[in-house]
């Protein structure tokens, strides 16, 4: 098992993103994997709250309103379990480049504003692999509401942090729910080093910023091709054609 | 006997537990040692003295139950994952059925609690501490009743009473050359766990390797002393207060 404290020991690297929702992060790790991808490395990426293994239940449990803060927090631990065993650790073993749009502090920023003790979350992902790199894209409220509001016809119910009862109000909750969100957030940024990009500058300023650090990050590290084309199969006599 | 019900580590912080005046008592053991027998004839008991019972068992959540059935039936499950899987179960319980219950003032017969979580999980590599932290959010028992039973018991009862399943039989560990090998070996390990947890954990260790109406005698007995008057009577009678 993995100790989040500790870096890992994978020929891989682990980049991740957090920020609350309308920071732009989403479109930053984008921009990332296809540049990585332009230099011939092989990315693969994964998105939280996405195996098949949770993400029926998950969804059913939102739909019925029957999640509680702990049941909540659990079930998006096991989402990453599960993808770390199937889809992480296999590409960093095999030294790939892994992109994750959040990851453990997300949980660490959201499960607690909802309730749970910070202590016990952080021990619940003990399991986690620690990131190379960990970006924060820091939005103020309004402008991650502004752009929320206008991307969307409707806010959900959990994501409002409707089940903590803030507001009866949707948008009122939201509100109050991301800007703790933002608060606890702030705090993480210390305690685990995140690297704070300013998300209100323009996309390829951010996308620069992004770049700069991580080809740091990337010094010394031996680079897996992407494969262009399939592998060549071999003949009686030793001669290889390329397979169309 | 404690009063209090007490957190087993960093608990819910958003439920206070105050108001919880039921009693919780937890039957632990090995697969097949027969606490799903054992529970039932004590709800006809305790029933019978007069108070409510609660019976719940692990994986049987409203939330989970289809998503372990289906992990089971696939083979991309790991067990730290299945541990995970357990804890969602189990809070899921616990915030829905156990802690109402006991606020209601019922006896709660919990068929496995996380003992069994951490037995299980201990048969991976890994981190012994990690899933007795992951349980922090889990209540302390007022009771643990351990139905103890050795290995060569062990077998042909559950022989008799339907075979040697797979997750029984920790399958996925590959522990032994067949279904026979693999279930001695991991329920050895198992028994031997539970063993160990024994005097940590303050269990009331049950001979198990007895009839079944001895087995209930004992756990009788065990039982008794916690079923006193603040446990809600059914049906309540409610005495005015005193002016």
């Amino acid at each position: 098992m993995h100790h989040f404290l500790e870096p890992h020991k994978y020929p891989g690297k682990l980049f991740i993103v957090e920020g609350i929702d309308g920071s732009g992060k989403s479109t930053q790790v984008q921009l990332l994997k296809k540049w990585l991808e332009s230099k011939g490395m092989s990315v693969f990426f994964t998105e939280w709250n996405s195996s098949d293994l949770v993400k029926e239940t998950t969804k059913e449990g939102k739909k019925k309103k029957i999640l509680t803060p702990t049941t909540f927090s659990l079930l998006h631990a096991s989402d990453l379990s599960s993808r770390l065993y199937n889809y992480i650790v296999p590409p960093l073993k095999a030294g790939m480049v892994v992109l994750a749009d959040r990851y453990v502090y997300t949980a660490f920023a959201r499960d607690v504003v909802r309730g749970v003790h910070p202590q016990w979350v952080r021990k619940l992902y003990n399991f986690a692999v620690r990131p190379d790199v960990g970006f924060y894209f820091r939005v103020p409220l309004d402008t991650a509401i502004d752009r929320i509001l206008r991307a969307r016809s409707k806010i959900k119910y959990y994501e409002a942090g409707m089940d903590i009862k803030l507001s009866t109000n949707i948008v009122e909750s939201f509100r109050l729910f991301q800007g703790k969100i933002l608060k606890e957030y702030d705090g993480l940024v210390k305690e685990y080093g995140l690297s704070v990009v300013d998300a209100t500058l323009e996309i390829d300023e951010q996308q620069e910023i992004v770049r700069g650090i991580i080809e740091k990050a990337l010094e010394g590290y031996s680079v897996k091709r992407r494969t262009y084309v399939r592998r060549q199969k071999v003949l009686r006599r030793g001669t290889a054609v390329p397979t169309s | 006997m404690s009063a209090d019900k007490k957190y087993f580590g960093e608990g819910l912080p958003y439920r206070p537990l105050n108001r919880l005046k039921g009693k919780l008592i937890a039957i632990e053991g090995t697969d097949g040692v027969g606490r799903t027998t054992q529970i039932e004839l004590l709800k006809d008991w305790i029933e019978l003295k007069g108070h409510a019972v609660l019976e719940t068992g692990w994986t049987r959540s409203n939330l989970m139950s289809r998503a372990i059935q289906s992990a089971k039936m696939g083979n991309t499950v790991d067990r730290l994952t299945f541990s995970l899987l357990y804890a969602t179960d189990f809070a899921d319980r616990l915030e829905n059925q156990i802690m109402p219950a006991l606020e209601a003032g019922f006896i709660v017969l919990a068929d496995r609690y996380i003992y069994t979580a951490f037995a299980r999980d201990w048969m991976r590599e890994g981190d012994r501490k990690w899933i007795v932290d992951a349980f922090g959010f889990a209540i302390v028992p007022d009771l643990v009743c351990y139905l103890s039973v050795d290995i060569d018991t062990l077998i042909p009862r559950v022989i008799e009473s339907g075979g040697m399943d797979y997750w029984e039989s920790g399958g996925d560990l590959h522990l032994g050359e067949d279904l026979y090998d693999n279930f001695r070996k991991y329920q050895g390990r198992m028994i031997r766990e539970f063993d160990a947890m024994s005097e940590e954990y303050h269990f009331e260790k049950i001979d198990a390797r007895v009839s079944v109406d001895e087995i209930q005698q004992q756990l009788r007995s065990k039982i008794e002393p916690h079923l006193v008057k603040e446990v809600a009577k059914k049906p309540k009678i409610e005495t005015p207060p005193s002016l």
